[in-house]
């Protein structure tokens, strides 16, 4: 049982001065998954996420991460074996894109950053040749956020956490994007959690998706049967208001 | 004035300079180690900075060379607290101080009519209470003034101070700092004559007279013996009163010098009553409206009093002050304004060093603790609203004068854009990438090494820049405690009505101000990292 659940919470709660982010919040994801975490703002989605790589420590409740509890792991050398895609890409400006995707070999001490940082831009479709000596502000947004994706995935993680990664592309640029990391999890097999607010992109990437609303989670279930049983009426708006065929 | 007072005044500067630094790594100004040779040691002789103490201060020291004594001069001492905080604490052996002055001003009390009794009281009291003594007087009074142009006199028909108090609320005044808050002056003269202004504009003594020359003020405070009255065709008037209380000047002398060097004290003793008003009018009339340098008037006046041999020695070979160009007078003083120069650099260099090396670490360390941040640096920020004159005045007591307190004020003053810019800088770097370094595993401590600092870089040299740049012009304050720097020739030139002095030491300090944020600028292209 435990080899098989990378990521998981219980009972979690969490509050932001009295307001209940997350309320008694349980997930499990299963090796080798991918978790869609919906929700509109202050849903309590991108609260969970953090959770996972401590940036947010829990008022109660317990989170795991490959069957150990984390509450009193040293929360750098967790992010160091958790990679994570943050909004916006998040690439350090002053930092040339070789330099950036190898952050996490560097802070591990390895010795071969620069090859293994060539590798990872490989992977995400982008030649090294071309872009691993350029400035960040030098990319094109679709450029940015598949080096971020790169630098999540240079050390080679198990497991990956994605902050609403492609919210800010433009639709065509999304969708190379999208599918790029579609073949990614195909070839790498890593589990990913996603923090999205775009159902379709949810529907597309994820194996299950979470819907959460107002710090709990309503339903979690596969595209498959979200679409055929939503499980409340607020799954079912949502479903109705991205014009999802029920 | 010319070069020989500006010169000699700074002493040797190789011997200042190493006497400077000595200071400042002990942190003991006249250390024991200057004490102790005892026969050559100078007479340190001081003045506060306006013409006629100029003056007097370079008749001391040339009388005093003229008896085999030698004498270090450190005129301009910023103003009387200042001057006798300095005399107190031993810094400097003697200058020249007025009666009133030292009744008023230092011992807070209410003057008497009469100059013997003011004389005799602060005489004793200062013996008394401070050990510093008054040697006799020099001869000749010097009390406040007030003069109007001689068109509003008779326009208006004022002859008296009685006749001003009746006109005053219609006129604005411009008077010194110090006249507006001592009790013999402005207070006093509303209370004895029911004086009141229009407006009262503080207004520095160098530039009173030009003001009310052309206009922008109609009464200003002065001294009876001022040559400028008569340069400016000023009309004095009477104190119909006597309200002004008695300023007899005198050799002011440091605690134990009588029993130290009691052939200094003979010598500056010659000089007593032997100076009346109406020389002492001709001697600033031609420093301060002719333009001729202190030491040979200084000189000619002692051999006139039948105390030295005329001025030469030290003015051989100096170009004539009167009316010669800018471009000729900097070239012929470019040895002492290139050492000025050297000193003021190495003021405004020394001081910076120091104000990064201490702003920039907390700007770091508050980064890290923001509940405290705010309000440390809003209390560094107070620092910067001390006027640099109150700040030096409260430094004599524990540093003395000379380059170690001129050195911390400028450390003071260059503290808050230092900080504020590091810590504002290092907080707001950008929070996108912050986060994600976070996110990835970076420590706190890599976070503010890689990510914050570099990209807070530019910000901070803008700080560095913007203190330096303030440094520069500051540091002419220095002039004031005797540190040197370029504010020497300008609180001179102030001083003695001599724009041309003032430009010499105002020009390169533009420049150095221009070199070093060119110089600073590019550190910064330095430290700024690519891709921003």
């Amino acid at each position: 049982m435990h080899d098989t659940i990378a990521l998981s919470a219980r009972e979690v709660s969490k509050r932001y001065h009295g307001a209940p982010a997350l309320d008694r919040v349980s997930l499990a994801v299963r090796r080798g998954e991918c978790v869609a975490l919906i929700g509109e703002s202050g849903s309590g989605k991108t609260t969970l996420l953090r959770c996972f790589n401590r940036l947010t420590d829990p008022d109660q409740g317990a989170v795991l991460v490959d069957g150990e509890n984390i509450s009193a792991v040293d929360p750098v050398a967790l992010r160091r074996r958790v990679g994570y895609v943050p909004q916006e890409g998040g690439l350090l400006p002053h930092w040339r894109v070789r330099r950036n995707v190898a952050l996490v070999p560097w802070l591990c001490g390895l010795d071969d950053g620069p090859a293994v940082a060539d590798r990872a831009l490989r992977l995400v479709g982008l030649e090294p040749a071309a872009v691993a000596d350029r400035w960040p502000r030098e990319l094109s947004g679709g450029q940015r956020q598949r080096v971020a994706v790169a630098r999540a995935l240079a050390a080679r993680p198990d497991i990956i956490l994605l902050d609403e990664p492609f919210g800010a592309l433009d639709a065509i640029t999304r969708a190379d994007v999208q599918s790029t990391f579609v073949g990614l999890r195909r070839e790498l097999a890593f589990t990913a959690l996603l923090v999205t607010h775009d159902l379709a992109e949810a529907f597309l990437l994820a194996d299950r998706i979470a819907v959460l609303y107002r710090g709990r989670i309503e339903q979690i279930a596969s595209p498959t049967e979200l679409r055929a049983a939503p499980a409340t009426d607020y799954v079912r708006a949502l479903l109705a208001r991205a014009r999802m065929p029920t | 004035m010319i070069s020989a007072p500006t010169g000699r005044r700074l002493g040797s500067p190789g011997a200042a300079l190493c006497a400077a630094l000595c200071a400042a790594v002990c942190a003991l100004p006249g250390a024991p180690a200057l004490r102790a040779q005892e026969p050559v040691r100078p007479v340190v002789v001081a003045s506060k900075p306006f013409g006629e103490s100029y003056l007097l201060a370079e008749m001391f020291a040339q009388l005093l060379e003229a008896r085999g004594i030698p004498a270090e001069r450190r005129l301009g001492l910023g103003a009387t607290e200042i001057a006798f905080a300095a005399l107190r604490s031993g810094s400097i052996d003697v200058y020249p101080e007025y009666t009133g002055t030292g009744l008023l001003a230092i011992l807070h009390q209410q003057p008497g009519a009469d100059a013997r009794a003011v004389y005799a009281q602060v005489s004793r009291e200062f013996r008394e209470r401070y050990g510093v003594r008054w040697l006799p007087p020099l001869g000749f009074q010097n009390t406040y003034a007030v003069a109007v142009r001689r068109e509003t006199a008779e326009r208006l028909g004022l002859r008296t101070l009685s006749d001003l108090s009746r006109a005053g609320p219609s006129l604005r005044a411009g008077l010194t700092p110090d006249f507006i808050g001592r009790a013999d002056g402005l207070p006093g003269l509303a209370k004895a004559y029911g004086l009141r202004f229009k407006d009262v504009r503080a207004l520095l003594p160098a530039v009173k007279y030009q003001a009310l020359a052309v206009g922008e003020v109609d009464a200003i405070d002065g001294y009876a013996t001022d040559g400028l009255i008569a340069r400016f065709d000023l009309v004095v008037l009477e104190d119909d009163r006597g309200f002004f209380p008695p300023y007899e000047a005198a050799a002011l002398v440091a605690p134990g010098l009588a029993q130290r060097r009691p052939a200094a004290v003979a010598a500056l003793t010659e000089l007593s009553g032997r100076l009346s008003e109406a020389a002492m009018r001709a001697l600033n009339r031609r420093i301060e409206v002719d333009g001729e340098p202190v030491g040979r008037v200084a000189g000619d006046a002692l051999a006139a009093l039948g105390l030295g041999q005329p001025a030469a020695a030290g003015a051989v070979a100096r170009p004539e002050s009167g009316r010669a160009g800018l471009v000729a007078y900097v070239w012929a003083e470019r040895r002492t304004l290139l050492r000025l120069t050297a000193r003021h650099l190495l003021l405004v260099a020394v001081s910076l060093a120091a104000a990064i090396a201490l702003a920039l670490p907390l700007g770091l360390a508050l980064e890290r603790t923001p509940q405290g941040a705010e309000a440390v640096i809003r209390g560094v920020g107070v620092l910067q609203t001390v006027p640099g004159i109150a700040l030096l005045a409260f430094m004599i007591p524990l540093l003395g004068i000379g380059v170690v307190p001129a050195l911390v004020a400028l450390l003071l003053y260059s503290l808050y854009p230092i900080l504020r810019n590091t810590y504002t800088g290092v907080r707001d770097a950008a929070p996108d990438a912050v986060g994600a370094a976070r996110a990835l595993g970076m420590t706190p401590r890599q976070v503010l090494r890689h990510v914050r600092l570099p990209l807070a870089a530019p910000l901070i040299m803008a700080g560095i820049r913007t203190a330096a740049v303030i440094n520069v012009g500051t540091a002419t304050l220095a002039a004031f405690i005797g540190a040197g720097g370029l504010g020497d020739p300008i609180v001179a030139g102030l001083a003695l009505s001599d724009t041309r002095m003032i430009l010499s030491g105002a020009l390169p300090a533009a420049v150095l101000a221009l070199g070093v944020d060119a110089l600073l600028g590019a550190c910064e292209r330095v430290v700024r990292p690519g891709g921003v």
